[in-house]
């Protein structure tokens, strides 16, 4: 009987190696693709472009911060740079990486050729660009009224009415609403595209239990995107309307209410997190097996536990709210939901070192990426409990304990788990590796950076230190911590040069990959690096979890065992 | 920008009289790392000095020792792993054992933490409401607090009081029980109260009313500032809380409430100056014309530590040039630059000088 019959496809060498093509005739082939691999790349570098940005505007307030009483930057600039860092890292880094690396590999893991709607995916990526760069573009063309600056200032949670007319005037508001709203219409295509895609287009043989985890926990993301962006674009129509046609959703000096619109913006703010979250646990999910040559312990309830943690999200965005003035009942409601989040957290975290345990652990970059991960996002979580707490909440809520414990959750677990699907994925897409003792070297000084800058971060939130100001007097106890944060930023900056040089190096003299560089198990390694523009010549059948598992382990196949 | 000179007479951390001795060591030896702070000035969480504080710093020490546990279980967890199952030299390149999972070591990961999350609620749960739904004894003192862009506007119904950015109460003791109720408003956008030694913070939200209650048990000087991000100057709008032993706060409200003397011949000039210019359209002062509350009251402006919400220390010098130019001290303040000549800002600063 024939197990698997994902055989790694013969590509002619004239079709992987474009010939012949001038710069201007690559740039178009580009620009008009509906590939969903070339737009997976694109939504990455999109995102690593921008990256680059709001870390330069990171490192631009934390020298600002790094004395009190410092007069480096004014109390204008400061408050755009926060808006603007808090901004593009979460709508124009966290999002297009992730719906980058969904692009690339949904199709390639579930056998299929392409998305279900390749020129919607294209329509999703330039709608999504766009709203980028109309944000950006506020910064030279959001002048307004005179003197009112040009960048947003209102903080990426935009809290009216700090947004009404009378407090934010010109149009860099403006510009800020309509930037969202533009790449919240290109999520939501692309969220429905990867939806339809799963559900639809899986190859042969491959049931929902059969998916990679990578492909559940995307499904998941996907369908929480379709639910929460709509909130957000509701509310920001809404506050359109305020601004240009007189309405009073959120116009407090005419009966509106404030408080309404942190309700809309967290039911949209909470799940986002798990939004970005949820595929960094996919990166995970993926590498940890494989470097530690086990399949994964508890697929079930790894999966049941993604469908808890979305189902949860829902119902805890008030945690955001516990000093509004909520009644006793509301913040114990919202505490206690908060809480439950932990439950199926814990379990992906247990089941993960289920995984290793036994297990002979390759230590190569993307591991130590995940490993890290693992660990700080630990940490993340515990300090997400003391949050939940609501009294606790009272004191560190708003101040730069929050600000550390999400830094760790994006920085310390996101952003170390895409580092890892870089490193792992790279070989998939160019064909080449990245060199391991740069990565290495990135690895090591990146983490020092990181625990510098934000393990630090939590004690200024302990002493009192509000988050959002743009200077703070001395002597309150907080010189020394914030000095120390600003240290580690040197660190990571020259962590991600190592990197940036690692990509480019490696791209034209990285060693060649061949198809499965890692000795793994899910199907796009079953095609060649890089994959062709039909990414499997014959569509594959696959039996098990681990098709190429089975493939390689004729005698010992998953499929007994599933 | 300011200049050197002003951004040195920024860093000097404002003082109250009491205090001066250590703090000015201190600010002349402020070197790179900020020296050795006045501890009694750092608002840390971990040194409560009232009722509600105390009870939140009580619950804050058990989450602290409930996931400090949890971190060093799944910590030792985490690296023994990595440590023990690490792929060795020479290894025989064979797979390892593949297991698929297994529903008891699964059902003792969910329960585990089911139960300290049960654990972890009930003991939430009972702080949460003996602080926020804690009755009114008689003997509190009420207080309305309005928050504006950028500075707390501070008022005493029941004394007749209105100050700003200093909250001024009395100490409480178990025999003598004198907490102070606060009742939080905003006259713009979102501010929140937070002296993080006294109690955790509370938003003061337009169009809403809420309520934060504090029971110092030690007379001294806290020190907060606003918590919700509220426009350019959020930075600057600090907040000082006077905690007074029972006679010294009865001393300080009769301060408050006596009426203004008479104004001496010799400052007439700058009180003329006052009541002809803008001043009068956005600050009250007693006896005078003035009766605008966009910005603070100044019926007893010299009884007050700071100038702009902390922006700097309320001296007569200090005080000239925040008149003549206070963005100076915030940039981006509300108030404009008056545009007064030397002689009638000399005038004016002697008439406000007098208001003790």
């Amino acid at each position: 009987m024939k197990t698997v019959s994902a055989a790694i496809p013969r590509t002619p060498a004239a079709e992987s190696a474009p010939v012949g093509k001038t710069w201007l005739e690559i740039v178009h082939s580009w620009v008009i693709t509906v590939d969903h691999k070339k737009l997976g790349l694109m939504y990455i570098l999109y995102g690593l472009l921008f990256f680059v940005v709001a870390g330069l505007e990171a490192t631009l307030m934390r020298l600002q911060l790094a004395f009190p009483n410092n007069t480096f930057l004014s109390p204008q600039v400061f408050n755009q740079l926060f808006t603007l860092h808090g901004t593009t890292m979460v709508f124009l880094v966290g999002m297009p990486i992730l719906f980058g690396f969904a692009n690339y590999l949904v199709p390639l893991m579930i056998g299929a050729r392409d998305l279900a709607f390749p020129r919607l995916n294209a329509f999703g990526f330039w709608l999504s660009a766009f709203g980028g760069f109309l944000l950006y573009f506020s910064l030279i063309g959001g002048m307004g009224m005179t003197g009112a600056g040009s960048a947003p200032d209102v903080g990426w949670f935009a809290y009216s009415p700090l947004t009404a007319k009378a407090f934010s005037r010109g149009h860099s508001t403006d510009y800020w609403i309509l930037g969202i709203l533009v790449g919240g219409f290109g999520s939501i295509a692309t969220a429905a595209n990867l939806v339809t895609t799963i559900l639809c287009m899986r190859c042969r043989g491959m049931t929902l239990g059969r998916m990679p985890l990578l492909v559940w926990l995307n499904l998941v993301m996907c369908g929480m995107v379709l639910m929460v962006i709509s909130p957000l674009t509701a509310a920001q129509i809404m506050l359109l309307l305020d601004r240009f046609l007189g309405a009073h959703f959120f116009d407090t000096q005419a009966g509106g209410s404030a408080v309404l619109w942190q309700h809309f913006f967290w039911i949209f703010g909470h799940p986002e997190v798990y939004v970005l979250i949820l595929p960094g646990f996919a990166f995970a999910s993926e590498i940890i097996p494989v470097f530690s040559r086990k399949a994964i312990f508890g697929y079930p309830v790894m999966v049941g536990a993604t469908v808890a943690i979305a189902f949860v999200s829902f119902g805890v965005w008030a945690h955001h709210m516990f000093t509004v003035g909520m009644t006793a009942v509301g913040n114990t409601f919202f505490a206690i939901s908060t809480m439950l989040v932990g439950v199926p957290t814990g379990i992906k975290i247990f089941n993960w070192i289920g995984t290793m345990w036994g297990g002979k652990i390759r230590l190569a970059t993307p591991m130590l990426f995940c490993i890290a991960f693992l660990f700080q996002f630990l940490i993340a979580g515990l300090t997400g409990i003391m949050l939940a707490v609501v009294p606790f909440d009272w004191q560190l809520s708003d101040s730069y304990f929050v600000v550390a414990h999400f830094h760790f959750v994006l920085v310390g677990a996101l952003l170390f788990t895409i580092f890892a699907a870089i490193y792992y994925w790279f070989p998939k897409a160019t064909g080449r590796r990245l060199s391991e003792t740069l990565g290495k070297w990135h690895f090591w000084v990146f983490l020092i950076g990181f625990h510098m800058t934000f393990d630090t971060m939590h004690l200024p939130g302990l002493l009192g230190m509000p988050r959002r100001i743009y200077t703070y007097e001395a002597g309150r106890g907080w010189d020394l911590w914030n000095l120390i944060c600003t240290v580690g930023v040197a660190f990571q900056g020259v962590g991600v040069l190592i990197f940036v040089f690692n990509l480019l190096r490696s791209l034209f003299k990285g060693a060649p990959a061949g198809p499965d560089p890692w000795d793994a198990w899910t199907l796009e390694w079953a095609t060649t690096s890089p994959p062709p523009e039909y990414n499997f010549a014959e569509p594959p059948v696959v039996r098990s979890r681990r098709p190429l598992w089975d493939l390689k382990h004729p005698t010992d196949p998953d499929w007994k065992y599933e | 920008m300011p200049t050197a000179s002003t951004a040195n007479v920024l860093s000097r951390p404002v003082l109250s009289p009491g205090m001066l001795s250590s703090a000015v060591t201190l600010a002349a030896g402020s070197s790179l790392l900020g020296a050795v702070p006045d501890p009694a000035l750092v608002p840390s969480i971990f040194r409560p000095e009232s009722v509600p504080a105390d009870s939140i710093h009580q619950l804050s020490l058990f989450v602290l020792a409930v996931t400090a546990g949890i971190f060093l279980v799944v910590f030792g967890l985490i690296a023994y792993a990595t440590w023990r199952f690490r792929q060795r030299p020479g290894d025989d390149g064979r797979e390892p054992a593949q297991i698929y999972g297994s529903n008891p070591v699964e059902a003792a990961w969910t329960i585990v933490p089911l139960i300290i999350v049960v654990v972890l609620s009930l003991a939430t749960a009972r702080v949460l409401h003996e602080v926020q739904n804690a009755p009114m004894p008689p003997s509190a003192l009420e207080v309305e607090v309005v928050g504006h862009q950028w500075w707390w506007e501070i008022r005493y119904p029941k004394l007749g009081i209105v100050t700003a950015n200093e909250l001024h109460v009395p100490v409480s003791s178990p025999a003598d029980r004198r907490p102070t109720y606060l009742d939080l408003r905003s006259a713009d956008v979102i501010h929140s109260f937070w002296v993080p030694r006294l109690a955790g913070k509370t938003d003061l939200v337009p169009g809403r009313r809420n309520r934060l209650w504090i029971e110092p048990r030690r007379a001294g000087l806290f020190l907060g500032q606003c918590a919700e991000y509220c426009g350019t100057q959020h930075a600057k709008m600090l907040l000082r809380v006077i905690v007074h032993t029972p006679e010294d706060f009865e001393r300080w409200v009769q301060s408050q409430r006596a009426a203004p003397g008479p104004v001496p011949d010799t400052v007439a000039p700058g009180r003329r100056v006052f009541e002809q210019t803008a001043c009068v359209n956005c600050h009250a002062l007693d006896g005078t014309i003035a009766d605008g509350r966009f910005g603070p009251d100044l019926t007893h402006l010299m009884s007050r530590d700071t100038l702009g919400a902390g922006a700097a220390a309320n001296s007569r010098d200090n005080l000239r040039e925040w008149i003549r130019r206070p963005d100076r001290f915030k940039p981006g303040v509300l108030m404009p630059a008056m545009n007064l000549s030397d002689t009638q800002l000399d005038q004016l600063v002697d008439y406000l000088v007098t208001l003790r």
